[in-house]
């Protein structure tokens, strides 16, 4: 009888890293069907050239520096997905094809691959986007709302907070929550967001403290400093956490593994600076939106974090006095 | 009663009661075979030396392997009947170790017993050596001799006795079993040893998963002087001898101590009973309960004598039910592979688990994702994801600045990693590397204090390995005993 032989433990967890990303797709369809549903096939075009672009980027990486192909674990496919929900409607197609490429070749595979990349891949070629395509990527660019099917046609801007210039904010917070507004394809709905979030916590994908912590911090900056355009108050503290990305990005981005910090503590004030970040750019800053650049500000402080603000080890810092 | 627990740690297959349940019910019976394989090397630290010859008649109960110096117990023969062979089987870890055959005549008699009576009046001073004698280790995998847990370095001081009644290892329900039908026996040893160190207070703990255990031993706890039952939380590695200590005291062992250092002993249930057994009876330890499951046709847990092989236990089993890939000593969490179903069982073997060939096929290791599962999961609070790192480019050093000697070997870390990276089977590598490094240099200090004293060559030789010995007992000893 041949028998096999192994050190312990004989058996595992049946959570795999590609459930696990399989489990952020799956959160992710209803923000996508969302984004669909308002904006419409251009929608359904980006995300799906995003998608197919990441997961081929990645393949042909592997392929040419002969590492094996791991684009079943599906992270390549989450990173295309998440870019694409990113991505303003108007966005042309090759816009997601280049945000997409630039994410795997450059933010993920040249600093080593999965688990490897110091900041968040699709969030990084975002900023790209954001910085190279202004006129794609921002307040320029004009959609025809789905949802406004009489015929109206809706500024998408990059996010309600672009319209500094409007005297009354122009959405109501049922607006904000539904997603009846212009923004990036899946940051518009709150209620799919949310239900996604809903999901990572069943499935145990992600914990609530980042998403949580986060959104909180936001809320309460906001509440003791105001926007550009609005005093601080509760109403603006609540328009803050639904406009933009704030949702969006706590719950999906924020959360990114690799780039987010390990113990509970150090995830605590990861999440609570990205927040207060958000709050200074969008009060302080020229940029109507925050999200982005707070969390890769967080994700380059994230090993600083893992690193500084460590958990107790077991019979270390408690010596006991005889 | 309030239940107590650890910090973090898992909890592996809690949809399945722990994987408990094909043996939970089922009573303990006793299985005898007609041969048993007897190793001299049941105990960290210096094996027995055989004192049998083939053809020898044996009684129950004698002595057919001598103790070798003070970090070793003598070995004793499990059935009555004829010597067969003494010669070298494979060890269930490295290398080979001496073992005893003897051929049941089933007789069943035994030699002459020295009981001490009543716990409870024995003379204190006796029960210690009686334990020596009884060739008691720890039965609850670590098997670290009990004379030697019992036995203090001066100016260490205990003041409490805890029970582990835990049984945290999935698959494994001896020590649930024990608990129900010995559950006088298992406090009778407590308060044997509580008397012989003078200690007042003795904690038997027990998961909550075990409602049944938690009431025949509050039941057989009462009225015994000091005796109390703690309810413990359904948690892997709840056994753990740290995360016991922690759960019921408040204290934790300092890095690089021992339970002594907390000012508590940790016993395990089985050895409770078998110094019962030592004490009252004066018998030695020839048997034990051993749960079989896994892909066996009938479950079952079994009072063996030790040294039966398991081959003649599968076969009590009904035999394989899948063409079998791993044989477990101990639980799916901490168990050693068995190289061939030979292996005669041990006095800590607790458990024996069968796996099919699909479930035993190893995974591949996938990059880490950080997702936080191992650090989450820790007991002991280490970062699992940075030692792998520093592990897998052989960095000792950064490996054991990053705690890697206060691991525990759990396997919690690795159970939970979503990349199936082998992080336990590193961690232990890098444990035994630190060790044997440190060893090493201290074996070559010594070397060049003894320089020019030739003729002593011989005797350092025998000391250096008698501490090899102590110092891997005690590394291992910090080691999740469960």
């Amino acid at each position: 009888m041949s028998l096999r032989i192994s050190t312990a433990p004989h058996m595992h967890n049946p959570l795999t890293t590609q459930r696990l990303m399989q489990y952020v797709c799956i959160a992710l369809l209803p923000t996508a069907a969302a984004g669909v549903y308002y904006f419409g096939m251009p929608a359904l075009t980006l995300l799906l050239v995003s998608m197919a672009s990441a997961v081929a980027a990645e393949f042909l990486w592997q392929k040419i520096a002969r590492q094996p192909v791991r684009i079943g674990d599906c992270s390549a496919l989450v990173t295309g997905l998440i870019l694409g929900l990113n991505l303003p409607a108007s966005a042309p197609w090759w816009i997601a094809m280049i945000g997409s490429a630039f994410a795997i070749l450059i933010v993920k595979q040249l600093f080593g691959g999965l688990g490897d990349n110091f900041l968040n891949p699709a969030l990084a070629a975002r900023a790209v986007l954001l910085a190279s395509w202004p006129a794609h990527m921002a307040s320029s660019a004009f959609v025809k709302l789905s949802f406004y099917r009489a015929g109206l046609d809706t500024l998408s801007s990059a996010t309600p907070l672009a319209s500094a210039a409007a005297p009354e904010y122009p959405y109501s917070l049922l607006q904000l929550f539904l997603g009846q507004t212009p923004g990036a394809i899946g940051e518009v709905c709150k209620v799919a967001i949310l239900l996604g979030f809903l999901f990572l916590l069943l499935t145990g994908t992600i914990q609530w403290r980042i998403p949580v912590v986060m959104v909180g911090s936001v809320f309460v900056w906001t509440l003791l400093l105001g926007t550009k355009m609005l005093d601080a108050s509760l109403n603006t503290a609540l328009t803050a956490v639904l406009s933009g990305g704030v949702l969006f990005g706590a719950v999906f981005m924020a959360t990114d593994y690799v780039t987010s910090p390990i113990t509970p503590f150090a995830q605590t004030v990861y999440a609570f600076l990205i927040g207060l970040i958000i709050v200074v750019i969008r009060k302080f800053g020229i940029y109507p939106e925050g999200v982005t650049y707070a969390i890769l500000l967080m994700n380059i402080a994230t090993p600083l974090l893992d690193r500084f603000l460590p958990q107790k080890i077991y019979g270390h810092l408690k010596k006991e006095a005889k | 009663m309030q239940t107590k627990t650890f910090r973090r740690g898992i909890h592996p297959l809690h949809h399945m009661h722990e994987g408990k349940g094909p043996t939970r019910d089922l009573k303990t019976r006793e299985y005898v075979s007609d041969t048993v394989v007897i190793s001299m090397a049941m105990n960290i630290g210096a094996p027995a030396k055989p004192c049998v010859k083939k053809g020898d008649h044996v009684d129950i109960g004698q002595v057919i392997g001598e103790a070798q110096g003070f970090m070793s117990v003598p070995v004793h023969a499990s059935v009555s009947g004829e010597v067969v062979s003494v010669d070298s089987i494979p060890s269930l870890g490295a290398g080979n170790v001496q073992a005893v055959t003897i051929k049941n005549d089933f007789s069943d008699t035994w030699v002459e017993l020295h009981p001490l009576g009543n716990v409870e009046k024995v003379d204190p001073k006796a029960v210690i050596p009686a334990i020596q004698a009884a060739g008691i280790t720890g039965m609850g995998g670590a098997s670290f001799p009990t004379h030697v847990k019992l036995t203090f370095q001066a100016g260490k001081t205990c003041d409490t006795i805890i029970v582990n009644g835990a049984e945290c290892e999935t698959h494994l329900t001896a020590d649930f079993r024990l608990m129900l039908e010995h559950s006088t026996r298992i406090v009778d040893g407590l308060r044997a040893v509580m008397r012989a160190l003078n200690v007042k207070k003795g904690v038997i703990g027990i998961e909550d998963n075990k409602p049944e255990a938690i009431e025949a031993m509050q039941k057989a706890a009462q009225g015994r002087e000091g005796v109390s039952i703690q309810p413990l939380k359904t948690k892997y590695p709840q056994g753990g001898e740290k995360q016991l200590i922690e759960a019921i005291t408040g204290r934790q062992v300092p890095s690089g101590g021992l339970p002594i250092d907390a000012h508590v002993v940790v016993l395990n249930v089985g050895t409770c009973a078998a110094i019962a057994d030592a004490v009252i009876d004066g018998k030695p330890l020839i048997s034990r309960i051993c749960t079989v499951t896994g892909a066996v046709r009938k479950p079952a847990n079994l009072l063996l004598r030790i040294g039966t092989i398991t081959e003649d236990v599968i076969g009590e089993c009904g035999g394989y039910s899948e063409t079998p890939g791993k044989i477990v000593f101990g639980g799916m969490m901490t168990g050693i592979c068995a190289p061939n179903d030979q292996m005669p069982i041990f006095k800590s073997t607790n458990g024996i688990v069968v796996l099919g060939d699909k479930e035993s096929r190893s995974k591949d290791e996938s990059p880490c994702i950080h997702c936080g599962r191992c650090v989450a999961a820790c007991p002991i609070g280490l970062n699992p994801y940075q030692i792998k790192v520093a592990a897998d480019k052989s960095d000792f050093a950064t490996a054991e600045k990053l705690h890697v000697m206060d691991c525990i070997l759990c396997g919690s870390c690795a159970y939970q990693c979503p990349s199936r990276r082998w992080l336990t089977p590193s961690f232990k590598f890098c444990k035994d590397h630190i060790t044997a490094e440190a060893k090493a240099k201290a074996a070559a200090a010594k070397e060049r204090a003894s320089a020019g004293l030739s003729n002593a060559s011989d005797s350092k030789d025998k000391g250096s390995k008698e501490k090899q010995s102590a110092d891997h007992a005690s590394n291992k000893e910090g080691g999740a005993n469960k």
